[in-house]
Formats: C-alpha cells, sequence, structure tokens
C-alpha cells in the first residue's frame, strides 16, 4: 500500500466495521436494571449459556430507574429485553413504556432482598427498632410540642433511645443514586416514621410533607454516603468498630466473620427471618420481559425457564446460595406458571 | 564605611548558611522522592499480598465414573442430547462414592458443595473431546468450590476463614488432604476464561480481548488522524487567530474529564448512528476521542524539535514542501510521536471512566473474538469484581489489578525504550 491509500483505507476499514455493527442483528439477551439483582441474574445467565450452549445474555447494571427508562425507550433490537428492578414498576414507568410501544410486559417477582444495618463483630450486637433509626438518622424530628419539627439534635444512640450504647451515632450507607438507599428510606426510615401517631395522621392530609419529613436523611456528617461499594463499607466496618453500616443481605452472608447485622425490632436478619417477611426491612425484587422481543431474540424463553426453575430459584437453588430469599413456594408455582405462559401485565394492577 | 576584611567575613559567614540551605534543598528532594517510592511500595505491597492467592486455586482428586445410564447420553456426537445430558450427576456421584457414610439431604448438599458448580460442564467438555471415556472411570483432579478453596488456603496459612463452612465439610477437607486428594494447582482458568460469577470460574481472558479489540481500533484511528493534524498545524498551517484558537482548543480538550467524552460517545453513537451498547468499536470510538489531543500534542512536539536546518536543507536541494516533511521531517519526528501514541494507549487502557456510559460495564461470558461482539475491558473487569459479594473476588480483583499494572508497565517501558533507541539528538 503506497502513502496515498494508507490514512483513506484505514478510515474506510473501520467505517465499515461501525456500519457492519449498527445493522447487526442480536443474537444474544441484552439484560439492564438494578445492581442488587445484577447478581443473581448474572449466575442464572452463566448456568443458562452454559447448558444451553446459546450464547450467554450480557448484562449491564444501570440501577433499577435508569433500567427502566432504557426498557421503556422502545421496541426492537437497538433497546433491551428485560430490565431487572428492586422494586416494582412505577405507574409513570408503565405508561411511557405503552406510548413507547412496549404494549406487552410480562412481570417476575423472583423474591426479596434483606437491608441489614450492620457493625464490626468486634463491637456489641446493636438492637434497633425502626423508631430509633428514624430519629437517629432524619434530617428533621418530631421536638417536644407535637405537630413541631426541629433539626436532628441527637448526637449519640443513647440520645436516640436510653437503652442504646453511649456512642456516637456514625451511619455509612449508599448514597441517593442507590436503589438500596431508596429501599431503606421507605422502609427503615419511614418504617419508623410513621409509629409517631401525627405524622401517620400527615400522611393522609399533607402526603409530599409527610415524605419530605420521613425520607430526608440528615446530612450534617452522621449519616456518611460510602459510595455504591458495599466491600468499601464492610472493610470500613472493620476498621471502624463504632459505626455501623447499611448494604445488602448478601453481603452480610459473605462476610460474617467481619461484620454482625442488627436486630431490628428483636428479629435478627437471616435467612429465614427475611423469607417469612418477619423481618422488616426487607425489599421484593424483579424483572420484566418485553413479550414482543420474545422469539426476535432467540433465548429468552430459555433463559425465563432458567430462571424460574426450582435448581434456579427454589428453596435449595442456586440463587438462594447467592444471597437471595425466594418465594414462597405457593407464589414461586403460580409466578413460574404465568412467566412461562408469557402472561403479559393487564394495566390494572396497583402500581404506584 | 566598612572594611574589605568584614566583607570577606559577610561572604565566609553567608557561605556556610548558603551551603546548609542547599543541604537542606538537597533533603526536600530525597524526603520527597522517599514518599513518593514509599506510596508505591505501599500499593503493591498491598496488591500483591492481596492477589497472589490467586494464581492458584484448589483442585479435589476423585474417581470419577462416566455412567452412561446417569448422564443420559448414549451418543457423544448427537448436540441435543449433550445438552440434555445430566452433567451435574457426575461430580456427584464421585463425590457419594468417595465419601460413602454421607446420608441425609442436608449433608449431601453440604458435600456437593465441596466441588465447583461448574465441575459438570468441565467434565462434559472434557468427555466431548474424548468420547472413548464413556463408561469409563479414571481418576482426575476437579476444581473445588470458591469457599472450600478460600477455607483451605487460609486453612493453609493457619488462620482459616470458616465462617461459610459446615463442620462436616472441614472434615471431609482435613480427610482429603491427609490423603493428599486435595491441592493447590496454578490457575489457568483466570487466563483462559470469561468472567463468571462463580470466582474459582471467574478469568479475565474476555476483559483482555476487549481490550485489545479497543485498543486496536483506537490506535488505527487516532494514530493517523492525530498526526496528519499535527503535521498540518505544524508545517502547513498559516499562523493566524483561526490556528491559535484551534491550538487552545485541543489543549482543552487534553484537560477535559473523560466521563464527558463517554457522554459524548453515547448522544453520537450510540443514540444518533446506532452503534450497538457494549461492543469494542463504540468503545475504540470514544477511546479516539479521548486518545486524540494527547497524540497531537505530543506529535507536535516531536516535529517542532526536527532543527529547521533539516527542512532548510531538503529544500535548498529543490524538494518541495509535501516532499521535505514526507521524507525528512516525519521520519526524524516519528519516534517521538510513536512515544505519544504509547502514552496516549496507555491512557486509554486505564480508563474506565467513559467506557460506564456506553454500556461496556456488563456481565459478559462469552469471550469476545472481534470488533462488534459485546466486551468489556480490563479496568472495568476490575471495578465489577471489586464490587461482587464473594469473599473469593477480593483476591480475583487485586490479581486482575497486577496483570493491568505490568501492561501497562510492558507499555510505558517500551515507550522509553523507543525513544532512546531511536531518539536522535542533535
Amino acid at each position: 500500500m503506497t502513502q496515498r491509500t494508507i490514512l483513506p483505507a484505514l478510515l474506510l476499514t473501520v467505517a465499515a466495521i461501525t456500519a457492519t455493527s449498527a445493522a447487526m442483528a442480536r443474537d444474544s439477551i441484552e439484560v439492564v436494571g438494578s445492581s442488587t439483582v445484577y447478581p443473581f441474574s448474572t449466575v442464572v445467565a452463566e448456568r443458562y449459556g452454559r447448558s444451553s450452549g446459546k450464547p450467554t445474555p450480557k448484562i449491564e447494571s444501570t440501577g433499577s430507574g435508569g433500567g427502566m427508562k432504557l426498557f421503556c425507550s422502545g421496541v426492537g433490537t437497538n433497546y433491551p429485553d428485560i430490565t431487572n428492578s428492586s422494586r416494582r414498576i412505577k405507574m409513570s414507568e408503565f405508561k411511557k413504556c405503552q406510548t413507547n410501544g412496549v404494549t406487552d410486559v410480562i412481570e417476575v417477582h423472583i423474591g426479596y432482598d434483606g437491608i441489614v444495618i450492620a457493625n464490626s463483630v468486634e463491637a456489641a450486637p446493636m438492637q434497633l427498632s425502626r423508631k430509633d433509626i428514624f430519629l437517629a438518622l432524619a434530617a428533621e424530628v418530631p421536638a417536644a410540642v407535637e405537630g413541631e419539627l426541629m433539626d436532628n439534635p441527637y448526637q449519640t444512640w443513647k440520645d436516640v433511645n436510653p437503652a442504646l450504647p453511649d456512642t456516637a451515632i456514625e451511619v455509612m450507607g449508599p448514597p441517593p443514586t442507590s436503589g438500596t438507599r431508596d429501599a431503606f428510606a421507605e422502609l427503615g426510615l419511614e418504617g419508623g416514621c410513621k409509629k409517631i401517631g401525627w405524622i401517620a395522621a400527615l400522611k393522609k392530609t399533607n402526603k409530599s410533607a409527610y415524605k419530605a419529613l420521613c425520607h430526608t436523611i440528615r446530612e450534617d456528617g452522621k449519616y456518611i454516603e460510602a459510595g455504591e461499594n458495599d466491600n468499601l463499607i464492610v472493610q470500613k466496618l472493620q476498621a471502624n468498630p463504632a459505626a455501623l453500616g447499611v448494604f445488602g443481605f448478601s453481603f452480610l452472608d459473605q462476610n460474617a466473620d467481619r461484620v454482625q447485622g442488627a436486630m431490628i425490632e428483636s428479629v435478627e436478619p437471616n435467612f429465614d427471618s427475611i423469607a417469612d417477611k418477619s423481618y422488616p426491612i426487607s425489599r421484593p425484587l424483579f424483572f420484566y420481559v418485553k413479550k414482543a422481543h420474545v422469539g426476535v431474540v432467540p433465548g429468552i424463553k430459555g433463559y425465563l425457564n432458567e430462571f424460574t426453575s426450582e435448581r434456579a430459584w427454589g428453596e435449595d437453588g442456586y440463587l438462594a446460595e447467592k444471597g437471595m430469599i425466594p418465594l414462597p413456594v405457593k407464589e414461586r408455582r403460580a409466578m413460574a406458571q404465568s412467566t412461562r405462559s408469557l402472561t403479559p401485565m393487564t394495566g390494572n394492577e396497583a402500581l404506584k | 564605611m566598612s572594611k574589605p576584611v568584614d566583607n570577606l567575613d559577610k561572604i565566609k559567614q553567608s557561605l556556610t548558611r548558603r551551603n546548609r540551605a542547599e543541604t537542606r534543598f538537597r533533603w526536600y528532594g530525597r524526603i520527597a522522592i522517599l514518599i513518593g517510592l514509599a506510596a508505591v511500595i505501599v500499593l503493591f505491597t498491598d496488591i500483591i499480598s492481596k492477589g497472589h492467592g490467586a494464581f492458584r486455586v484448589t483442585y479435589i482428586q476423585l474417581d470419577v465414573h462416566y455412567d452412561q445410564d446417569i448422564i443420559g447420553v448414549a451418543n457423544m456426537t448427537d448436540p441435543a442430547q449433550l445438552a440434555d445430558g445430566n452433567w451435574d450427576a457426575v461430580p456427584k456421584s464421585a463425590l457419594r462414592s468417595k465419601f460413602t457414610d454421607v446420608s441425609g439431604r442436608r449433608d449431601k448438599r453440604k458435600l456437593y458443595a465441596l466441588l465447583s458448580n461448574g465441575a459438570g460442564f468441565d467434565l462434559k467438555d472434557r468427555l466431548v473431546a474424548n468420547p472413548l471415556l464413556l463408561g469409563q472411570t479414571e481418576s482426575i483432579w476437579i476444581l473445588a468450590d470458591d469457599d472450600i478453596d478460600t477455607y483451605y488456603k487460609t486453612w493453609l496459612d493457619g488462620e482459616p476463614y470458616a465462617a461459610r463452612m459446615a463442620d462436616n465439610q472441614m472434615a471431609w477437607i482435613e480427610q482429603l488432604h491427609n490423603e493428599g486428594n486435595i491441592r493447590l494447582q496454578f490457575n489457568s482458568n483466570l487466563f483462559t476464561r470469561g468472567d463468571s460469577r462463580e470466582p474459582e470460574q471467574a478469568g479475565i481472558r474476555g476483559a483482555i480481548m476487549g481490550s485489545f479489540f479497543t485498543l486496536v481500533l483506537t490506535l488505527m484511528l487516532s494514530f493517523p488522524i492525530g498526526v496528519s493534524a499535527a503535521i498540518y498545524l505544524e508545517e502547513f498551517a498559516p499562523k493566524n487567530r483561526w490556528t491559535d484558537f484551534i491550538e487552545v482548543n485541543i489543549n482543552n480538550l487534553a484537560a477535559v474529564p473523560s466521563i464527558i467524552f463517554g457522554l459524548l460517545g453515547l448522544a453520537i453513537f450510540i443514540n444518533f448512528f446506532h452503534v450497538p451498547r457494549s461492543v469494542p468499536v463504540v468503545g475504540g470510538l470514544v477511546l479516539t476521542l479521548m486518545t486524540l489531543p494527547t497524540i497531537i500534542i505530543t506529535s507536535r512536539a516531536a516535529i517542532k524539535s526536527v532543527p529547521p536546518s533539516i527542512r532548510e536543507a531538503a529544500l535548498g536541494m529543490g524538494a518541495s514542501k509535501y516532499q521535505t516533511v514526507l521524507h525528512h521531517v516525519l521520519p526524524l519526528a516519528l519516534p517521538g510521536m510513536l512515544t505519544g501514541a504509547i502514552i496516549g494507549m496507555a491512557q486509554a487502557l486505564g480508563e474506565t471512566a467513559p467506557l460506564l456510559m456506553i454500556g461496556m460495564v456488563a456481565f459478559i461470558v462469552d469471550i469476545p473474538a472481534g470488533f462488534t461482539d459485546p466486551a468489556t475491558v480490563l479496568p472495568v473487569q476490575i471495578f465489577l469484581w471489586a464490587d461482587s459479594p464473594e469473599r473469593a473476588f477480593i483476591e480475583k480483583t487485586s490479581a486482575a489489578i497486577m496483570v493491568l499494572l505490568s501492561f501497562l508497565i510492558i507499555m510505558n517501558t517500551s515507550a522509553v525504550w523507543l525513544r532512546k533507541r531511536l531518539e536522535r539528538r542533535w
């Protein structure tokens, strides 16, 4: 090749590669969505790929909201086939799906995940209630006079509840972009918040004020945003026995020699207590499938069958091994059946 | 009036002071270097002490019987039969015949958990490669589960990590150890496999190939474009306000945070041109945007360092401007340009932020075979593993960092070597 042609030739090659890649149909499943469901869906994808010999689905962790946005953008191989979610689809998202042509969406409820508040094994185990959590971490708390609020004055756990130890409040947890944080605010903080009579009454009269009060975490340095990496929180807890950390149950399960979960309302976070819902801070996990893509992108049915098989999501399945809490057996059977028969959502579900 | 002697005294006095100042300054310099070295040593010892364990992995030796009836495969050439075969049953029955006294569902589950859950598939691959083994029995080393691996390694070190182990599992491992049927082997999976959710099966081959395809594309695009731009700006372009404006902008681009290039790539390549997400093509295009300014700036510096006498001699001999540049300036500037390109590539190899925006942060098991297969890259693989809950991924993360660092060291050393070897001094 002479010097005259070398540059155009290179650029042409690249242009050709780019053009063919844009025009190509996909032969592997594309999954996006929640970082909480990611560890579970990746295991299923891998098992499915190895046992079927077909291309392994590609799974991107975009967060529940980000995944829903991509998923609902349209139908066609440029858009993902499945989105994982650590909360149920919202009404607004469902409507957005509908307007963008994603009319038939299959909802699969796969199980539960617990959120734990843990500290180092070197410290004494904590006994908390959701009310303690709310009072210790909310930006504003009720003042002495009913109906009035004050900036959170509590410095130590003892200030919050005389039964708790006299150590400074120091909690490391996920940042606002995280689904774990949303769930923690909703189940932990709000769970404690509505135990206070007049605030519970506020929900009926002024819902937005109620939500702002119950979901806003204090920003005076007592709650430390420790990034999305839960391993990092575990390491920091080990280095600092006085601190508490907020993360998903699977990290507690894997690091039982380093950290211990606090009992919430006298219930220890473990497999059974989360499964029977007696542990109060747990959330449902879902994924959503585009029915229009079944049969267009090869392998979706196989992936669904693998996910909803007993060896995957059953009590002794490999997802339980990874820390996912399975559905009760009856619900599981019904869910498997509706998933395998590709029954889409009707739009009449009670969505938020 | 001061006497001359006094002045001499003053100079003598100030001499000791100035000497002291110089010694102090030297010591500041040494301390600064020592701090830098200490930081590097801490980093390396931390990574190596955490990661060296990942290069070895636990295997358990068992007598495996490839029972035709259990597997349910009669014809080894029929892919449908192979896909439906009950492969998991093979390692399970091998375990049962090794530990015959284990009964009860719960204990059996503990027993099966000794081996990697990919063991069945590994045996299938082995059987497909050697179909004559069907119906035979052989004694082979099988990959152990990651919890067993972590336990066995820490047990050998004297501080066992037993939180995820049952008492009977620890007893079995002790028995296997005493019989010599459990051992650490070189972890070839780390270099031959793609990502996996099971730490013992996870490898960086997929990420290395992804990085390779991405960088090849980046080099193919950014080097010719960058060098052409540099030659034009340096040799042909008139010096006026426009070229000044372009120069300022190129320097600015070099300082733009890389995440911005990711956002740009998302908007242009994915949303407008519909290039698929997570493929090396789009990664290469984005990294090209990012490395172009670096290459243009270093190439211009290389061209500038070619002495004007060379150009004047060529022009004096009757060469055209084009011939002067192509035959004389460019070959002399090339070593400098190559160094710049290698440094730019090393930067691109270690880049994560822009790739987050274009979907190259994904769980991808299959090893990419071309520019249009979904892929991830080495630093992203490190990021993904660092985020995984399984304990065994901690050492994997450090091992992957070691591999990435060695690539970076190789690239940067070759840049230095090239410069030393090829550079001409005037």
